[in-house]
């Protein structure tokens, strides 16, 4: 039951970071490739309607997490306090910038949005990667089950870690990296005319840095965290997992140089997915590796009773069936590339 | 550690009170949505859908916000009270992981719709996705109420052996008796909410003469669904949660009630300043035996007060806790008197002239939200000093490992943003109000809006 759960949690995450991830690489790279007020509403109208069913799957995985392992939700969430709540102050600015951004139309106030859409979506893809390089590098838990880690101590992986240290600031920028081609590759399918362009451009330029980072972040890791070493030695997932993320990497910068917009994206969120189940499946059956390996929290020590687990996954399955069939149907109605002409400006809607 | 356990309270306090200035206004909005894409749909009169579009980007500014400062709700339980989420979240994180699976999902992909999509859907599945939200919305509310519910009057769970609280009855935990009376109770606050800010910016057209035909349609149905929510708020809800406190948190009620000492044919103070120290109320105006019938239906029933109970049981706040009560029933019953005769001049066919009325109207939209935060403060204060009540004190519940230096931090930053959010809310919700139901309907949308941006 407790593996079970420790997977939906983490299929919920990678969902996360398929969804929100095309959004927030769209607004790391919004000043890049849109120039005009026109422009810019075009990115904005592509994310509209879906960037907060995107953040729902951060809730609903969280509160996953928070039932079916309450001792890791309380461990990692008051060890990584400092750097949750920066991101949920840049969630908030994120999220008003988006959305209060065409109430008015002025000189002072769209650029104003317009930036810090751009810096809250830029700093939250270089904090989820710093967020996950911490879990992979162990963080300083003790025989209390809890910890604290400060934002930084000396930059070392020592004793005395930091949210951010050298492998961890690494990561995070790995991170932005790739949600930059994410997003890039989702402007690019949902815009036309010059932003599109611009888009596939940047795509194509990133795509060199993913892969030169998705090797070096792959040998340091292994240094970092041994076990995932070990457990990516065990055949067949741990072949079958990154070769996923190998074949989606490559199936980008072939979709792109065929013109095919829609495989670009798809053969992005298939390299995500496989870099992120290899990560899972490379620290299980640990939940938080501790920097001391006997503190570790693992699957059995962190999940909730059987009972509890089990009853939830009955609503939780019908949940999910109907969360798809609504995200179907929100997705269809929105398909296709947007036009600002036609959803209109003012109010936004 | 004295000192971390009052920031850690502060900070859920501030923030918490902060994001319900939101949902109360967007459940209440949901359901007069509906009512008005209702009317739109059997009458066909194109008003009564201006009159959802406009309301719709107030909901929608209210909902941004109402996201916002909710998610941090969520991960708090974590970060500031991760001993006592170590401890509950194997219940307690049932009823929130389904918040998120079943409503939030429903609630956001729909208002996506709602919002964008009105040419795409046609009348009827633009009506539908109205209704979605609503019902995505108020699932939202019980499944939040459910999870303090049960804080309060825990049930449906067994101790297993290092302490933790483990599940034992979903049902009992999703049908908690007194999930369903709060819920009434906390929805029908919020409905309020929703019919005060409908009605006043009603009247606020009417008084200023302009968009009439929408000030009337806004008044009436403000008014209308205003005055059935302000009574159903006193009897039965606002009376069954009193009779439950009554019977499973005594201690609660005679702090509540500012009763000291126990005594048959209880009064009832209406007004009063606690001392606590003295064990006395200053300055009583009091309805002789009021309280003993209220709670037990006997006018000379025994209630027992303060001093039946040990010290280091009481509420830790027991002044607040008797303002916060107060407050909200003295408003509660002033909102009956209003939307009652509200109502009765609508009957009468004079309200929409009665300008006296009209201004009460427009003036009265920031009380419900002060009821509904004195509500929350009863509730939550009254729990004290427990956590889950008679399970675990609320001192045992903190993070062990975020100071008050860390926790300061925080909830400082959470101050200056949401002063922040503040400022802006009111600017773009007043832009809204100001721009009216018709926007553009003279000039052209976009210098309505540099206009107004000047």
């Amino acid at each position: 039951m407790g593996i079970t759960w420790f997977w939906l949690v983490a299929i919920m995450l990678t969902v996360y970071v398929l969804l929100d991830g095309f959004d927030l690489g769209a607004g790391a790279i919004h000043l890049l490739v849109a120039k005009t007020d026109e422009e810019r509403r075009q990115v904005l109208a592509s994310i509209g309607p879906v960037w907060d069913g995107n953040e729902v799957w951060l809730i609903a995985a969280g509160g996953t997490l928070y039932f079916a392992f309450p001792a890791l939700y309380a461990s990692g969430f008051s060890g990584f306090y400092l750097p949750l709540m920066i991101v949920l102050w840049l969630l908030i600015l994120r999220g008003s910038s988006i959305e209060f951004r065409n109430h008015i139309k002025s000189k002072v106030w769209d650029p104003l949005w317009d930036f810090v859409f751009f810096a809250s979506s830029l700093l939250l893809a270089v904090f989820f990667g710093a967020a996950l390089a911490n879990v992979v590098r162990g963080v300083p838990l003790d025989a209390s089950g809890y910890f604290f880690e400060p934002l930084w101590t000396n930059f070392q992986l020592g004793d005395e870690v930091g949210i951010l240290d050298w492998y961890t600031i690494l990561v995070g920028v790995f991170a932005l990296a790739v949600l930059v081609m994410h997003g890039a590759l989702w402007v690019r399918m949902k815009t036309s005319g010059p932003v599109s362009e611009r888009a596939a451009a940047l795509a194509r330029r990133v795509w060199f840095a993913v892969l030169a980072l998705t090797v070096v972040v792959t040998a340091v890791t292994f240094k970092v965290q041994p076990q995932l070493r070990e457990n990516l030695t065990t055949l067949p997932l741990g072949l079958i997992l990154p070769l996923l993320a190998v074949v989606g990497l490559a199936g980008v910068q072939f979709a792109l140089i065929k013109r095919d917009e829609r495989k670009a994206f798809f053969a992005s969120c298939l390299y995500i997915t496989g870099m992120l189940t290899s990560v899972v499946f490379g620290v299980s059956p640990m939940v938080l590796p501790a920097r001391n390996p006997i503190y570790s929290l693992t699957v059995n020590g962190a999940k909730a009773s059987d009972y509890g687990l089990k009853v939830g996954l009955i609503w939780w399955v019908v949940g999910m069936l109907l969360a798809a069939g609504y995200f179907i149907f929100v997705y269809r109605s929105f398909a296709g590339k947007v036009s600002v002409e036609k959803d209109g400006h003012g109010h936004g809607y | 550690m004295e000192q971390a356990l009052t920031v850690h309270r502060l900070h859920f306090a501030f923030t918490i009170t902060f994001h319900y200035i939101f949902p109360q206004l967007t459940m209440g909005l949901a359901l007069l949505l509906v009512y008005l894409k209702t009317k739109f749909l059997r009458t066909g009169d194109e008003h009564y859908n201006r009159s959802a579009r406009f309301w719709a980007r107030i909901f929608a500014i209210n909902f941004a916000i109402g996201v916002v400062t909710g998610i941090p709700m969520e991960f708090q339980f974590g970060t500031n009270w991760a001993a006592f989420s170590r401890a509950a979240g194997g219940v307690i994180g049932q009823t929130l992981a389904m918040e998120g699976v079943f409503s939030f999902f429903l609630e956001s992909s729909f208002l996506g719709l709602f919002l964008f999509g009105e040419k795409k859907l046609g009348r009827i599945g633009h009506w539908l996705s109205a209704f979605l939200v609503f019902v995505g919305s108020w699932l939202s509310g019980y499944l939040i109420v459910a999870t303090d519910a049960w804080m309060q009057h825990p049930t449906g769970y067994v101790l297993g052996p290092h302490g933790e609280i483990e599940l034992s009855s979903f049902w009992s935990l999703v049908v908690n008796k007194w999930a369903l009376w709060q819920y009434a109770h906390t929805m029908l606050g919020a409905v309020q909410t929703g019919c005060f800010v409908m009605a006043g910016v009603g009247a606020f057209y009417l008084l200023t003469h302009r968009d009439e035909i929408y000030g009337r349609t806004f008044v009436k149905a403000g008014v209308l669904v205003g005055a059935v929510a302000a009574l159903l708020q006193l009897t039965p809800t606002g009376d069954m949660q009193g009779r439950l406190i009554t019977e499973h948190q005594p201690i609660t009620l005679a702090a509540m009630e500012g009763l000291f000492q126990t005594q048959s044919g209880a009064p009832l103070a209406i007004l009063g300043q606690p001392d606590v120290a003295q064990r006395k109320l200053d300055n009583p105006l009091e309805v002789p035996s009021m309280l003993s019938f209220l709670t037990y239906r006997k006018w000379s029933a025994d209630v027992r007060g303060l001093d039946a109970f040990p010290e280091n049981q009481w509420p830790d706040t027991i002044p607040l806790l008797y303002y916060s009560y107060h407050v909200m029933v003295g408003l509660g019953t002033i909102f009956i008197a209003v939307m009652v005769l509200s109502a009765f001049l609508l009957w009468r066919e004079r309200l929409y002239g009665a300008r006296w009325m009209l201004w009460i109207l427009m003036l009265a939209v920031p009380l419900p939200y002060i009821a509904n935060t004195a509500g929350w403060m009863t509730a939550e204060l009254g729990r004290q000093p427990w956590l889950i009540y008679g399970l675990m004190r609320t001192a045992q519940g903190i993070s062990p490992k975020v100071g008050a230096g860390n926790a300061w931090f925080t909830l400082i930053g959470f101050m200056g943003m949401y002063t922040l959010l503040a400022i802006l809310w009111l600017f773009l919700v007043y832009r809204e109000i100001e721009l009216g139901p018709e926007p553009g309907a003279s000039l052209d949308t976009e210098t309505a809006v540099i206009i107004a941006a000047d």
